[in-house]
This record gives structure tokens, C-alpha cells and sequence, in this order.
């Protein structure tokens, strides 16, 4: 028998009850949906993550923070007059800031260079040519990151003008037709010192930030130039030691640097008492989060699919059954014993295609309307996430994947089709 | 003398074990020789069966032997086994096993289609094979919608489609009446003559066993009588 044959004789075989292979598609129907529809949904996070990774890309950027050990229970923490405590009022107790002190320190970690503070001013508001008044948090820029710029150019830290980054979602706000329009305007910050004076800086918009899932939405990147000009105002009259203490400092690592050198600059900060952070890392936890999610529903899928694969057995061998005397005659015109497993495992195998096939439609389907409803709702200030992507090679592996759990399924019920005895099945004596 | 196409020499056959041994045929010896029409007849368990499925290599004997063409049964594989009854042997049966739901061409062509013959093929002497037991016009009715004796031609046209050179038939007019049977016999027979095709039928009709050249009677599965 041709492959032809036998592919079109089990589908006619398939077609014979078609409440039952209703029935077992629809089995296999519901773990197709739920594992294409899962790995979809972790495909468009992970993809916009990438993006966003790709687009902030400061690969070669160190965050260094003090190391804190959260353990849960263990009490309140012991003072240590060696450790600058807070003194900004958005960071809770327990959150150590780093002084002159700890950057000395730093420095002597081999393998990175031009460390530099990450210094947050806290302006009053931001105001544009609209001249209504915005809540704003300005953060110094570092060097070596990009961001996914929607118009203009970052800030230029060497410039001695004061310039800014300003996140998409204060472009209409502050009075700005568009995101071009906003490019190369000044805007002015209103910033008080601590004895209450308010006093305005004016910066020029440098670009304009595209609103994305890692980055702070009321945060603009300002160079140093700005940073300079708002902690001037935000520290006048205060102590020095109360000026320089930083959330974060930043340090640069040779570009291309291997995955162990990494490693070894962590581990030695560590020892110092600092964690040390790639961009990498940061995003690395929401990833985590969404693999954890994903793979719990993917764990889902799987045991829909299980019970699926029972299905089939069950349907196959009644399948078996009823055919007993059209296999042995078919035996008994010569038909080989493997021709006879295949024409029962191909018909395994179509059902876990059918499944698999209306399955995935579904849920491609299904994505396409999550897509549109989110990004009319909830991904609406976030442009380019699509909340789900079926790449067709994914796609593809789970149909392949379904067709051959249908198949390691079927070998049981076309197994016995294959040994039956062409004589029982004629016998009528 | 026309060549020995199936012989036998001391088949036994036995089922079960020990206790419940059951000997089904005990040192049979036949030979049958190319274009015989030959009669198996016996009451039902006499074992005549078991000789038949025997002689078409559905089954292998406990002991002895049977030649096909002069060449041992033994030495064959199950595959030469499963290629040979597809090109050499043609079966007719009783309750026909026709696939109910299938077109009458569709039947027909089922050994050619598990010998793998085209498309093409299969139809063209599909037709040919229906034109033969003149059924041409109900090839693309179902055969569920055929009567008894229409159902047995296409049971016949099935077992001619490969141009066999024996055709087993197991009780051939047994669920036929009488007017229909005799069709059936007529055309066994003439084909039987015109191409020269080995008969071997298993049947307790005495009147068709009469008509073959040989009749062999089998009681408690041993060659009661055997008369030209």
C-alpha cells in the first residue's frame, strides 16, 4: 500500500464516527489552545522585552547598589554609624544610600571604570509652553544607554547646556503638538530648596522617549549639566556629607565582556558589600516572573494533552474493534503487518493534526483579539507590545509535538490491529 | 501431467496445550495441481477450514509441510507470505467482508491497492474486473446497496483483480439461494476453464462438490476419502 493510500484511508476511516473523532479532537483541541495561546502570550513578552533590552542596550553599564539582605523575620536591622542611612523621603527604612566612602571603595573593584553617581532631584514641577504644571523626577543619564527614542537624541553629558529626555506621555501635556515639535523647546523645572526658596532651571529638550514596560513613567533622563544645576538648588545650605549620598552609582565595563569576567567583578563587589546589576539582570527578574507563569500554564496544557492522549487510545481502540474483520482481510489479501500499524498510527496522527491544527488557529485567533483589545486598554501608552506572537517555528514544534504524543499513543490500539490474526477475524464456523 | 501448484505432506495441526490439546488435522497429504478444481467437504469442526486457511498460508502448520510452486512454505517470510497471497491467491468467503460504506470499485481494488498498483491502474482493471461478473454499471454504488448475489460477483471480481492463479472460496453459495448459487458456481467454474485458474472450495453443498474434478472428504481432521 502507497503512504497516499494509506494517509487517505485513515482519514476516511477517521471520517467513519464522526461524533467520536469530534469528541477526541476537541481533547486534543483544548491542550493545543492552551499551550499555543501560552507560549504565544510568553513570546510577545519576551520579544518586547528583547526589543526594549536591545533598544536600552547599556550592556556595558554596572548598576551598583549597597547590598541589603531581605530576610524575612530576622528583626529590625542593627544601626551601623558606618552606613549612610536615608535621607530621601521616597526610599523606606532600611534602604542604604552610598557616600564618598563606598565609592572609594568601589573604585578599587579591577575591571570597571568611570563610576558616577545616579543622582534622582525631585523637582517641584515641570512646566512647559502649555504652562500647566506636571509632577517630574529627573535622573542623571548615563552614558552608554540608549533608549527607545520615539524623536530626537539623548542628552549630551558633556554639553554645558542643560538638556532633557522627556518621556512620550508629557509631550501633549506640557503643551507640545507632537513628539518632533517638543525636539530642541525649552521646558523649565520649578525647584525648591530646602529653605523653601523655588527658584526654575530651563532645559532643552533634547528627544523624546518612547513610553515602554521598563521605564519610569514620570522619570525624564537629565545630563549633567541639569543634575548639576537642580542638586545645587535641592542641597543649598545642607552639611556636605548630607549632599553626597547616592541610591545607585553607575560603572562602565569594557564593552564585550565575557560572561565569567562578569561574574568576577559581581563577586567581588559582593565581597565588598555592593550588589552589582546589568541591565540584564533588572530585566532579568520580570522575566523570570513571566517564565514561572508561563510554565505553570504550559504545565496546564500538558495535562490536557495527557488526558487527551487517553482519549485517543480509547478511540483507536474501539476503532480497532470494530474493524476486526476489515483487517483481516486485508491481512489476508497480503497487507504486511506494518502497513497495518501504520494505517492505524497515521489515523493516530491525524487526529493529534486536526487537534493541533484547530487548536492553534484558535488560538492565533484568540491572540489577535487580545492583541487589539489590549492595546486599546491596558498596553495603550505602550507602543510596539504586542501581548502575544506566534512565531511560526514555535507553532509549528507544538503541532509537531501533539502529532507525535498522538502518535506514541496510538502505537498501543495499532499495535493489536497489526498482530491480529487474519484467521479470528474470518473465522465463522 | 500439469505441475503440483500447492502440495502438502504430513500437515498436522494442533491448538492449545498438554490438557486441552486439540488436533485439528492429522498428516494430511494432497497435491493439487494447476487449473484442478478441487472440493473440501466435511461437517462443521471436521477441520476442513483449518486445511484451507492452511493452503493459503493464513496459517502454518504444526508439523509437515506445504510446497507453493514447488518451494517449501517454511523458508518463506512472513512478507513473501503476505506478497504471495497478494499476487497468486484470490479469496471468495461467505459472508463476502465487503466494506459496506465503500463504492463497489473501491472494493474491488482493495488488493491492488495493498499491492500498491496507481490510481489508474487500480480503476482500469477495477472496471475491467466488474465488466467480467457484469457489474460495470453499479461500480459507484455503495455496496451496501447491492443484493446477495450482486454482493458475491463483487466478491469475485475482488478475488479475479490481480489475476490469480488459485482462488479459495469458503462456503461461495452459502448465503445464497439456490437460482443465485448457481450463478455464482457457473461463474467459478468458467473461470475455472477459460483461464485456467486453480478452485479450491470449502463447502458441505454436495451438488458443488460434485462438480469438481476432485473431492476430498475430511472427518475429525484426517482425509476420510478422496474421489476423482
Amino acid at each position: 500500500m502507497k503512504f497516499l493510500d494509506i494517509l487517505g484511508s485513515a482519514s476516511s476511516n477517521m471520517l467513519r464516527s464522526k461524533v467520536r473523532t469530534g469528541l477526541t479532537i476537541i481533547a486534543i483541541f483544548i491542550g493545543a489552545f492552551t499551550i499555543t495561546l501560552t507560549v504565544g502570550i510568553s513570546s510577545g513578552v519576551s520579544s518586547y522585552i528583547d526589543k526594549q533590552l536591545s533598544s536600552i542596550g547599556a550592556e556595558n553599564v554596572l548598576l551598583i547598589q549597597p547590598k541589603v539582605d531581605v530576610t524575612i523575620g530576622s528583626g529590625p536591622i542593627k544601626y551601623d554609624p558606618d552606613k549612610a542611612n536615608t535621607n530621601a523621603a521616597q526610599a523606606g527604612p532600611g534602604s542604604i544610600m552610598l557616600t564618598a566612602k563606598d565609592i572609594e571603595k568601589i573604585k578599587t573593584q579591577p575591571g570597571i571604570k568611570d563610576i558616577q553617581p545616579i543622582i534622582i532631584a525631585v523637582p517641584e514641577y515641570i512646566d512647559g509652553p502649555g504652562k500647566a504644571k506636571y509632577q517630574v523626577t529627573a535622573q542623571s543619564f548615563i552614558d552608554g544607554s540608549t533608549f527607545d527614542l520615539a524623536a530626537g537624541s539623548l542628552p549630551d553629558n558633556t554639553a554645558s547646556e542643560p538638556m532633557i529626555l522627556l518621556p512620550a506621555s508629557y509631550v501633549s501635556p506640557l503643551g507640545f503638538s507632537s513628539n518632533e515639535a517638543a525636539v530642541g523647546q525649552t521646558v523649565s523645572f520649578g525647584m525648591k530648596s530646602p529653605l523653601g526658596e523655588l527658584e526654575t532651571v530651563a532645559a532643552k529638550v533634547s528627544g523624546v522617549q518612547q513610553q515602554s514596560l521598563l521605564a519610569d513613567t514620570n522619570g525624564a533622563s537629565a545630563n549633567k549639566a541639569l543634575i548639576t544645576d537642580l542638586t545645587a538648588i535641592q542641597n543649598r545650605g545642607l552639611p556636605g556629607d548630607a549632599t553626597s549620598k547616592y541610591m545607585a552609582v553607575s560603572a562602565q565595563l569594557e564593552s564585550n565582556i565575557k560572561e565569567t569576567d562578569l561574574q568576577t567583578i559581581k563577586d567581588g563587589l559582593s565581597a565588598k558589600g555592593y550588589t552589582g546589576l546589568t541591565v540584564k539582570d533588572q530585566i532579568g527578574i520580570i522575566k523570570q516572573v513571566i517564565d514561572a507563569i508561563t510554565y505553570v500554564l504550559i504545565f496546564f496544557g500538558a495535562i490536557a494533552l495527557l488526558a487527551a492522549s487517553f482519549g485517543i487510545i480509547n478511540t483507536l481502540f474501539m476503532s480497532v474493534q470494530e474493524r476486526t474483520k476489515e483487517i483481516g482481510l486485508m491481512k489476508a489479501m497480503g497487507m504486511s503487518r506494518f502497513k497495518v500499524f501504520l494505517l492505524f498510527s497515521v489515523e493516530a496522527i491525524l487526529l493529534g493534526f486536526w487537534g493541533s491544527f484547530l487548536g492553534a488557529f484558535a488560538a492565533i485567533g484568540a491572540g489577535q483579539i487580545i492583541n487589539s483589545v489590549a492595546s486599546d486598554s491596558f498596553l495603550k501608552d505602550l507602543p510596539g507590545f504586542n501581548l502575544t506572537v506566534f512565531p511560526a517555528v514555535s507553532v509549528a514544534l507544538i503541532m509537531l509535538l501533539i502529532m507525535a504524543i498522538a502518535f506514541l499513543a496510538g502505537t498501543l490500539p495499532a499495535r493489536r490491529a497489526a498482530k491480529q490474526d487474519p484467521i479470528d477475524a474470518l473465522r465463522y464456523e | 501431467m500439469a505441475e503440483a501448484i500447492i502440495g502438502t505432506k504430513d500437515l498436522n495441526k494442533t491448538y492449545g496445550k498438554k490438557d486441552s490439546l486439540f488436533t485439528a488435522l492429522k498428516s494430511i497429504t494432497l497435491d493439487i495441481k494447476q487449473g484442478e478444481s478441487i472440493a473440501i467437504i466435511g461437517k462443521s469442526g471436521s477441520g476442513k477450514s483449518t486445511l484451507m486457511h492452511l493452503l493459503a498460508l493464513l496459517d502454518s502448520p504444526t508439523a509437515g509441510e506445504i510446497t507453493i510452486n514447488g518451494e517449501s512454505s517454511s523458508h518463506l517470510s512472513r512478507r513473501q507470505k503476505d506478497k504471495l497471497r497478494n499476487k497468486q491467491f484470490g479469496f471468495v468467503f461467505q459472508q463476502f467482508f465487503l466494506n459496506a460504506n465503500n463504492s463497489v470499485l473501491d472494493n474491488v481494488i482493495l488488493p491492488l491497492k495493498i499491492a500498491g498498483k496507481s490510481r489508474r491502474e487500480r480503476n482500469r482493471l477495477g472496471m475491467k474486473a466488474l465488466e467480467d461478473v457484469e457489474l460495470s454499471d453499479k461500480a459507484k454504488n455503495k455496496a451496501n446497496d447491492l443484493s446477495g448475489g450482486q454482493k458475491q460477483r463483487v466478491v469475485i471480481a475482488r478475488a479475479l483483480i490481480n489475476d490469480p492463479s488459485v482462488i479459495f472460496a469458503d462456503e461461495p453459495t452459502g448465503n445464497l439461494d439456490s437460482v443465485t448459487g448457481q450463478k455464482i458456481e457457473e461463474m467459478l467454474f468458467s473461470l475455472n476453464k477459460t483461464k485456467n485458474i486453480t478452485l479450491i472450495i470449502v463447502t458441505h453443498d454436495a451438488e458443488l462438490a460434485a462438480r469438481c474434478d476432485r473431492q476430498i472428504r475430511i472427518k475429525d481432521g484426517q482425509i476420510e476419502q478422496e474421489t476423482n
